[in-house]
């Protein structure tokens, strides 16, 4: 049972990771809204280097989320419409495993890319050296809270017709603390200064959400197909 | 005829079973039985509740008031027994379009409860697709969509299986074929409840019905 459980995960990740390279807007639609937000801020703000350099952690991190909640709809909304969720909550092998085969899917399609492209954008913000490796941390730390929280979010809201700005509502609560800490995290760096406490923090979160978010998504789901 | 408190043995016992929708009552105190080599067929208009009590048999869904039993345990308490037994096709069969049939069975295999079906190749032949293993599910049509969907029964070999309008955009000729895959099935010594308004070419001691009209 557990060796058809791990193949089950397997097989979802890959399922979900040819879904979404095949309709590329769902990896390139986030990814190009983190860029314009924050190569937009230069421009309307000022390109002052002083300037950017205090915004530049802030922006990041909001676009950033912005970003992640744009995309948290396509992780259960086109299996929910054409039936591909019964057939995965009618499998006998555990609905939580599948759902995270699913949010990792999503993390590695809208937060990979994130992570990989934020140093260039740190440095069109003039982010000083010695933030990057904190703004790679966080993200890395952060990302994958964002959407496995999100699941939890979408899975409650994906019945809903207009369930856009509910889901809105009942996500972004839950992500200030990572918004804050995350953000903290990198100015803290920036100014030369320890950041492990806030590291901690975040590495907390994620344990948090991946024990637990799991669990309340699939409970979320069957309500929602109920 | 059976007796007051031991569910059946063996297959499926349906008892007491009620739901309503929005103030209406679908139905009520519904009882019926289901065992090896037996197929239901569920009879009734348009918006009786026909899909819904599919839905409420395999676990979607939760019925105001009655119980269900597969082999004698109550399918709440044994969830994941039961789904390891059953297979269930929807009006929403679930075949993504952006992947092929062979990908979508393959991912079928994966999530299914049942060994040592057919293999992803000789399933899709024995539907009616073969030379379409390959190309993307949403060039196919409605009717070979809801194949795939079907050759996922020959994939995953469970006793019950519970289909909704299975003959739903299929041609005659797919018709005969895919009564011959639930008649084989049945006299297998498999279950099947179904809903159709298609006559299905079995004897009467093979087949019962229900009717939620009444």
């Amino acid at each position: 049972m557990t060796n058809s459980l791990l193949a089950a995960f397997v097989v979802i990740l890959r399922r979900d990771l040819t879904l979404a390279l095949r309709t590329r807007s769902e990896i390139a639609n986030p990814l190009l809204f983190f860029v314009i937000v924050i190569s937009l801020f230069p421009l309307a703000v000022s390109p002052e280097p002083k300037v950017l350099q205090t915004l530049a952690p802030g922006v990041i991190w909001v676009a950033a989320l912005l970003a992640t909640m744009l995309s948290l709809d396509s992780i259960f909304r086109s299996d929910f419409e054409d039936g591909a969720l019964e057939q995965m909550l009618l499998s006998p092998h555990s609905t939580s495993i599948l759902v995270l085969a699913k949010v990792l899917a999503h993390w590695l399609v809208t937060g990979v890319p994130l992570i990989l492209l934020s140093p260039l954008l740190g440095v069109l913000l003039n982010l000083p050296t010695e933030a990057m490796p904190a703004l790679l941390a966080t993200l890395a730390l952060g990302t994958p809270v964002l959407s496995l929280v999100g699941a939890i979010g979408v899975a409650l809201t994906v019945g809903l017709r207009r369930g856009g700005v509910l889901l809105s509502l009942l996500v972004l609560p839950l992500y200030i603390p990572v918004l804050i800490f995350a953000s903290n995290a990198i100015a803290t760096a920036g100014a030369g200064l320890e950041i492990r406490g806030q590291l901690y923090f975040l590495a907390a979160l994620l344990a948090l959400a991946l024990t637990l978010s799991p669990f309340a998504t699939a409970a979320a789901l069957r309500i929602s197909l109920r | 005829m059976k007796p007051a408190n031991a569910p059946a043995r063996e297959g499926l016992e349906v008892r007491n079973l009620s739901c309503s929708r929005e103030d209406r009552q679908l139905f009520s105190d519904l009882d019926f039985s289901l065992k090896p080599g037996m197929a239901l067929q569920i009879e009734g208009p348009n918006g009786s509740g026909k899909t819904t009590l599919l839905r409420i048999l395999c676990g979607l869904r939760l019925a105001d008031e009655g119980s269900i039993y597969w082999n004698s345990l109550d399918t709440l308490e044994h969830r994941s027994e039961y789904l390891a037994e059953l297979a269930y096709i929807g009006h929403n069969h679930g075949v993504k379009g952006e992947l092929t049939p062979l990908e979508n069975l393959r991912v079928a295999r994966a999530l299914g409860g049942g060994q040592g079906g057919l293999g992803e190749d000789e399933a899709l032949e024995k539907v009616g697709l073969f030379g379409f293993e390959d190309v993307p599910s949403r060039t196919l049509s409605a009717g070979q969509r809801r194949r795939v969907a079907l050759a996922r029964l020959l994939i995953n070999p469970v006793p019950l299986w519970i289909l909704d309008e299975p003959f739903t955009a299929i041609d005659i000729q797919g018709q005969s074929q895919i009564e011959a895959m639930i008649t084989h099935h049945v006299l297998d010594g498999g279950m099947a409840v179904l809903t159709s308004h298609h006559p299905l070419d079995l004897s009467a001691d093979h087949l019962s019905s229900v009717n939620l009209a009444s």
